[in-house]
């Protein structure tokens, strides 16, 4: 089941990324850049801030509608992940308990006050994460590392990895499905068929890997690895970016919120 | 011409384990020549194979390809002569994208992108996967792997082409299909297969390898006819030239095949229990 | 994945020091691993890491307790493929978790790749398992040495991830409280999970003993001088961290709020930068308490003195303020919401209904 869960969430997202929408023909590396600014200026605010964060919701929804990304999928993901964040989170009204502030007649915690707004951070950063690689393939995300200064070694190997993952994925799956067709009452379950199992698999990529070498140097391998892909930082990429930068800053530093509350107050 | 000669020489091979699994190999395939090899597991057709590009190199005797003898110096040279497609497309196809993977062999030659690109394109259309470019590997099928990965060989335009087990894991249709694609070639090729049927459509002479000797070297259609020969080796006749006989005795009951043809996987499988 | 540092915990300056200190260490694995690489080493490190990927979802059950066990994996690579590469490895899967399974999060990465894979890679192989392996290779001693050093890496990154946590401030729990939960759960895990690192190692060992040898050949990781020389970057690092916090969390938070006022103009735009610093400016006294004092209360009462312009943006006393707020943040919300459907629906049209 984990296997088949893991296997489908990778695939899906791989699948979203081929689109092609505005969004996605974006430079890689401008979403990458886009997304780290986005994160950065949504966990820097203090700890009980929750009206600032609520602008940058604009953003995970204008990727959502523009890029034709099914809302639902991406937020069953981050429910699924929210268990560590949720746990360390929920400890703060327990030990933050002085009334932060009263509405309409209730006196709220600071401790709950912050909690929300780990919530909304976690909902915002772990959006914007998915959202990023459903916009841009992982190969694009690796180039733009590889752009962007990160070792070429290092790179190079993720995508190798990005490759495989699926192939090893079914080779580990065929592996359990044996070991588990049969094992009874978990009988057979144990570690030590588990070492075995890794152990092959292991031994197996190894033998793997020599293939693939072979196969390299019989297409003329000689030690790097050169790609002809080249995405290109156009104008409409460098402008975006300074365009999100902006509205990020204005966001993170104006009350828009509170702004915008007042003026209303003041119309009605 | 002697560019696209393949010569071995009593060529033996020992694995660094003590397994002698090249005994005195001689053959001689000249130019646009397109050559079977079969024999039984085990008999030595891949390390055959591994000599061919200089992945390994022989312990004795020598291997000729063009007007070069495989030493360590020239098998980078070899390698752009002799291309070499992988049993599993798995192991072949290991970039991002099927037009990297394409791709790869032209640029480690040191072409420039647009000669590149010239290159992808025309392999990918040859093999008919030209729509398939910017698909990543692991979402196509096997069919289609298998004739990307041959493009990503003919890509660096080598005058030998060598296959280890073209046909297998392949649907019938995309067997046909590959059929078809391979009797096109013009390229020397060389095919190692169980798939006898598969060497008897496309190739026009056979070697039989037996116990890391050639035993036999002769044009396919009389090889694969040779009931005795092939026995001897641990193969039987194609299935296509079985025909009638095979026919008849699935019909007329299972005791009679086993009897007759002696064939020790199909006995094995069919005893109950 | 217990382990992961989230996004949502995390201050960005805690974060992008970690970033800093990852980033530092790949380029140098990069490097190391250039000048005497095995041209192979492209493929296995790739494919290495796809298995270990797979292995992670093999699960198996725990005798005794039922529970069914995983395997994390950076001691297991850094032992069957030296130190170096298993960092680079660790560091790509721990990515594709990242970008597929939000696990933890883009800015939190550079925690978690040094929290899960420097500490098995960097300390507790060279540090623990070489010096025990080195002389005695039997199956007993590579099982006491996986197990020790396993459950080290694992202690440290728990240490580590609250850390972070407590650093950042956005958390409320104590240091000691955390630590208290954390550290034995990763006891528990990590004794587990050295065991069964230990039988995949005996068990490669004994198929194709050449895979270690090599490893064990060209990584002198354990030599005197090399363990000087982590030391030595470890200090350096821990200097650098506690300089660059100090520096974002300055003592004089006023000067900052000073100068974005500047840049800004007046406050009628809103709020200044005031919350982050004071909030800042709490963490730095936090920190320079010892573990085990409970801190809140003297947290609480720096709050009680704040000014308005503290870390709170709905002072208590100030109910105006609030229903404004309120009206605001329905009204934001309403208008993303709004301005989704429309772009929806036009992207529609344009691309003829899909």
């Amino acid at each position: 089941m984990t296997f088949d869960r893991e296997y489908f969430n990778l695939g899906v997202l791989d699948i979203l990324s081929c689109k092609d929408t505005c969004i996605h023909r974006l430079d890689p590396r401008t979403k990458v850049i886009a997304t780290l600014l986005f994160i950065i200026a949504v966990v820097s605010f203090p700890k009980y801030e929750i009206m600032g964060l609520l602008p940058f919701f604009l953003f995970p929804v204008l990727v959502f509608s523009l890029g034709d990304i099914p809302v639902w999928l991406i937020l069953k993901k981050v429910l699924l992940v929210s268990s560590f964040a949720a746990f360390i989170g929920i400890f703060n009204p327990v030990f933050d308990t002085a009334p932060m502030v009263t509405v309409s007649g209730v006196a709220i915690s600071g401790g709950w006050v912050s909690f929300l707004s780990i919530v909304l951070r976690f909902f915002l950063t772990m959006t914007s994460v998915l959202l990023l690689i459903a916009t841009t393939s992982f190969p694009g995300i690796c180039h733009a590392l590889r752009r962007l200064g990160m070792p070429e070694l290092f790179t190079s190997q993720l995508l190798f990895l990005y490759r495989y993952i699926f192939v090893l994925l079914e080779e580990a799956m065929r592996m359990v499905r044996a070991r588990n067709m049969r094992s009874f009452r978990g009988k057979g379950q144990g570690a030590r068929v588990f070492v075995s199992l890794v152990g092959t698999l292991f031994l197996r990529t190894m033998d793997r890997a020599e293939r693939i070498y072979q196969a390299m140097l019989s297409r003329g391998f000689t030690g790097t690895m050169r790609f002809v892909r080249t995405y290109r930082f156009r104008a409409t990429d460098f402008a975006l970016l300074t365009v999100v930068a902006a509205v990020l800053y204005l966001f993170r530093v104006c009350d828009i919120v509170g702004t915008i509350g007042r003026q209303t107050e003041r119309i009605f | 011409m002697s560019h696209h000669i393949v010569e071995f020489e009593n060529v033996r091979f020992r694995y660094p384990d003590g397994t002698e699994a090249l005994k005195g190999a001689s053959f001689r395939i000249t130019h646009g020549e397109s050559v079977g090899i079969i024999g039984a597991n085990g008999a030595g057709k891949s390390t055959l194979l591994m000599q061919m590009n200089g992945y390994m190199l022989p312990s004795m005797g020598t291997v000729t390809i063009g007007d070069l003898q495989l030493t360590k110096k020239t098998r980078p040279e070899i390698r752009k002569k002799v291309g070499v497609v992988f049993q599993n497309p798995d192991d072949q196809l290991f970039m991002p994208t099927v037009y990297d993977d394409v791709a790869f062999g032209p640029l480690n030659l040191g072409m420039h992108a647009e000669k590149v690109e010239e290159r992808v394109t025309t392999a990918l259309r040859t093999v008919g996967c030209l729509d398939l470019r910017e698909k990543p590997p692991h979402r196509l099928s096997g069919g289609q792997k298998r004739a990307v990965s041959i493009a990503t060989v003919i890509a660096m335009d080598p005058d030998i082409l060598v296959m280890d087990e073209p046909s297998s894991n392949l649907d019938p249709k995309s067997r046909r299909y590959l059929m078809n694609l391979l009797k096109g070639f013009v390229h020397t090729k060389i095919v190692a297969a169980h798939d006898l049927d598969f060497i008897l459509e496309v190739c026009r002479r056979c070697l039989v390898i037996s116990d890391g000797r050639i035993v036999a070297d002769g044009p396919a259609g009389s090889i694969l006819t040779d009931r005795s020969l092939l026995e001897e080796n641990h193969l039987e006749l194609p299935l296509s030239l079985q025909g009638r006989s095979l026919r008849e005795s699935v019909v007329a009951g299972s005791e009679e095949k086993q009897g007759a043809e002696g064939s020790s996987d199909e006995e094995e499988r069919s005893v109950p229990g | 994945m217990t382990m992961h540092m989230a996004d949502a915990l995390l201050s960005p300056a805690v974060g992008t020091t970690m970033w800093a200190g990852t980033v530092g260490t790949i380029a140098y694995c990069s490097r190391k691993l250039q000048g005497n690489i095995d041209e192979k080493m492209i493929p296995v490190m790739g494919v290495s890491g796809a298995f270990l990927f797979a292995a992670q979802m093999i699960n198996f059950t725990i005798p005794g307790t039922g529970s069914s066990g995983h395997l994390g994996g950076g001691m297991l690579l850094a032992v069957l493929l030296g130190p170096y590469a298993a960092l680079l490895v660790m560091g790509s899967i721990l990515t594709i978790q990242a970008l597929f399974f939000a696990d933890g999060g883009l800015l939190a990465l550079g925690s978690n790749i040094w929290n899960l894979a420097v500490y098995p890679c960097f300390i507790a192989y060279p540090l623990i398992y070489r010096p025990l392996t080195r002389n005695d290779g039997s199956p007993a001693r590579i099982t006491i040495a996986s197990v020790t050093s396993v459950v080290a890496g694992l202690q440290l990154g728990a240490l580590s991830v609250v850390l972070q946590t407590v650093l950042s401030g956005r958390s409320e729990l104590p240091f000691g409280t955390f630590l208290l939960m954390m550290l034995p759960i990763h006891l528990a895990i990590g004794l587990v999970e050295g065991i069964v690192t230990a039988g995949v190692i005996n068990y490669v060992k004994a198929a194709r003993p050449e895979i270690l040898e090599s490893v064990d050949q060209s990584r002198p990781l354990s030599a005197g001088v090399r363990v000087r020389n982590i030391a030595l970057v470890f200090l350096g690092f821990a200097i650098v961290t506690g300089g660059m916090l100090s520096w974002f969390a300055s003592a004089n938070p006023d000067g900052l709020e000073w100068s974005i006022e500047k840049i800004l103009g007046k406050p009628e735009l809103g709020r200044q930068d005031g919350g982050m610093a004071s909030a800042l400016k709490s963490v730095q006294e936090k920190t320079a308490i010892l573990p085990e004092y409970d801190f809140r209360k003297s947290e609480g009462a720096a709050e009680g003195a704040g000014d308005g312009k503290g870390e709170q943006t709905w002072p208590v006393a100030a109910p105006g303020r609030s229903a404004s707020g309120i009206i605001g943040s329905f009204i934001v919300l309403a208008a993303v919401l709004c301005v989704g459907f429309v772009l929806r629906a036009l992207r529609r049209k344009t691309e003829g209904g899909r």
